[in-house]
């Protein structure tokens, strides 16, 4: 697990400057055209179709000095975690779903632009031919067995990514410019996993390699017990700019 | 004349006692093939009439294993490389003639303690063999269960215990197993679940320390179990060892015998979503074995032992329903594929708005 320890003041200090004297750069942005998503979550084999207009989205993930300027400002949660050398070049890790909410609001009220956390469907038109939609699974109304043991099979056999991170552009580039969908490091969505439970929803999906079922206070999925399958490794976001 | 009689006598008394000390080599033998767990070796539930001299051989590897997702690795001492070691299977009456084999390429001396034998610190004493030794014991098995085995070198068995020398013998009724009636009890398949708790050494940020020798490793290691405090608890050498990919297989409708062994610390077994149909709490079985169970105790120092017949498919949870100690790797899976039953369970209304009143 990536993590940082505060080790030098001059550092915090800079941390500091940054937060009250420097104007905010504004973040490069990707132009993500209309388009069909389609896609299933995890638990169901029910299709969502989202017809979606086209969007802006950050062409990279959060950056580690970028968040760490958000908690100097106090606009977020403190982390376990300061700038080092490589703070700018790679990504913010160790992010609840809360986390990245108070960043895309910090830095919607900071640069008075609109930010906010992308649908799932938008990632999933973002993230175009850097994530490769799996089989739904096919539900057997007499054996509710079948769809359980085929998505054990096929969480079972997903390959385990290593948790170093790379500065950014490590996991490459897409169609639209896209850097490292579908690496090492999940993606924060808006969308919520239980549609049908009204206004309520404490639990995200996270988007990567495969879509990630969690608690929106998670910041280190683990799995262990009675959890199967590979949880993400890391949990970041980057954010969809309205207007 | 009284010479000559002497001598008859003296012979006669020679020979019986030879006839005496040679019981086990007028029986059949048989060499059994090893397996690491969670397997266990071919063998008859129900004994052969005669009983056997059944021959075992273990080697002793010390080797650095990987005992996490996240490569923490563990300084281990092994029974033929596995953790825990294999599982043996014999029969009541059988005499188990154990090799047990230190190679030179090892740096310390080990020996075999079997709960199962009497005399000797259970074999301890006339196994202790250094790097380039082997010694070769023979006891009978005189009562039926399962029974813990493990390294136990004076001064430090502890030590060698937590770092993966210890293993399971089943000494089965000759009848093979039965329930209190005296019903015969079969089972299809035999897992077997080897909970250890680890204690890896942290360094000053709280990393695990990664020893490059065993004897490098022994201090910390020594310091970090008088804690008492497990760093992981982990069935069969690792976190995920029997999930995934290695999750443990079953049918609907197949009996699995699961034996569960914890050489060092209690543990409380459950299957989530099943039960314990039959269980040797205690894993001797001799004594009747206790229905229906939701989780069962295992003493530090034994294995136990429980019969499942599966009924409905999916995926099952074996953990030590101590939930922490789940979550840091005490649990396993089984894939269990066959038919639904809907009258043992069914989704009557699936998860959606509430719309009942009362």
């Amino acid at each position: 697990m990536q993590r940082f320890v505060y080790r030098t003041a001059p550092l915090l200090l800079l941390g500091l400057l940054t937060a009250c004297g420097k104007p905010l750069v504004d973040p490069e942005l990707v132009e993500v055209p209309a388009g069909l998503a389609r896609y299933h979550l995890p638990g169901s084999s029910e299709v969502h179709e989202e017809r979606l207009d086209g969007f802006a989205i950050m062409s990279r993930q959060v950056s580690q000095a970028e968040y760490s300027a958000c908690i100097d400002d106090g606009g977020c949660p403190a982390l376990e975690m300061v700038p080092d050398e490589g703070a700018a070049r790679l990504p913010a890790v160790g992010l609840s779903w809360l986390d990245a909410q108070a960043y895309a609001a910090w830095l919607s009220r900071r640069s008075g632009q609109h930010y906010r956390l992308p649908r799932h469907g938008e990632w999933i038109l973002a993230a175009a031919s850097a994530y490769v939609e799996e089989e739904p699974m096919v539900d057997d109304p007499r054996n509710p067995a079948r769809r359980w043991l085929a998505e054990y099979a096929q969480r079972a056999g997903r390959e385990r990514l290593p948790e170093m991170l790379k500065p950014f552009g490590g996991y490459g580039r897409n169609e639209h410019g896209l850097l490292d969908a579908g690496g090492n490091v999940w993606e924060w969505t808006d969308t919520c996993y239980s549609r049908n439970a009204g206004e309520f929803c404490g639990i995200r999906i996270a988007a990567g390699r495969h879509p990630s079922v969690l608690s929106e206070f998670e910041r280190n999925p683990t799995s262990g017990a009675c959890s199967v399958g590979q949880p993400p490794t890391h949990l970041g976001l980057r954010l969809v700019r309205e207007g | 004349m009284n010479t000559i009689k002497h001598l008859a006598l003296s012979i006669a008394l020679a020979f019986s006692g030879q006839v005496l000390a040679d019981a086990a080599d007028g029986l059949p033998r048989v060499k059994v093939g090893l397996v690491a767990p969670p397997q266990v070796h071919a063998h008859e539930q129900v004994a052969p009439k005669e009983p056997r001299v059944v021959q075992f051989r273990l080697v002793i590897e010390e080797k650095k294993m990987v005992i996490d997702d996240q490569g923490t690795t563990l300084q281990a001492m092994t029974f033929n490389g596995s953790m825990p070691g294999p599982t043996m299977v014999v029969h009541e009456g059988d005499f188990v003639e154990l090799t047990l084999v230190n190679p030179a390429s090892n740096s310390m001396p080990h020996n075999i303690d079997l709960h199962a034998a009497t005399g000797a610190l259970g074999g301890a004493a006339l196994t202790l063999v250094s790097p380039g030794q082997e010694a070769v014991l023979r006891f009978k098995a005189d009562r039926t269960g399962t029974f813990v085995y493990h390294c136990a070198p004076e001064g430090m068995v502890a030590w060698h215990v937590l770092a993966g020398m210890s293993g399971t013998l089943m000494v089965l009724p000759r009848e093979g197993l039965k329930d209190p009636a005296g019903n015969s009890l079969h089972y299809d398949r035999a897992y077997t679940i080897g909970e250890s708790d680890l204690y890896i050494p942290k360094d000053k940020d709280g990393k695990y320390k990664d020893y490059s020798t065993l004897l490098d490793s022994y201090a910390d290691s020594r310091e970090t179990m008088r804690g008492l405090i497990p760093s992981h608890v982990v069935f069969n050498g690792r976190v995920g060892a029997l999930t995934g990919k290695n999750a443990l297989t079953a049918n609907v409708g197949e009996s699995v015998l699961f034996i569960h062994s914890q050489a060092n610390r209690d543990s409380r077994p459950h299957l989530i979503g099943g039960h314990g149909d039959w269980v040797w709490e205690t894993g001797k079985f001799d004594n009747p074995p206790l229905k229906n169970l939701e989780t069962w105790f295992v003493r530090g120092g034994s294995a136990g032992v429980a019969l499942y017949t599966f009924r409905q498919p999916g995926v099952y949870a074996y953990l030590n329903h101590n939930l922490i100690e789940a979550e840091m790797g005490a649990a396993g899976h089984i894939v269990v594929e066959g038919e639904w039953d809907d009258e043992l369970m069914m989704q009557v209304k699936a998860p959606g708005p509430i719309t009942s009143q009362e």
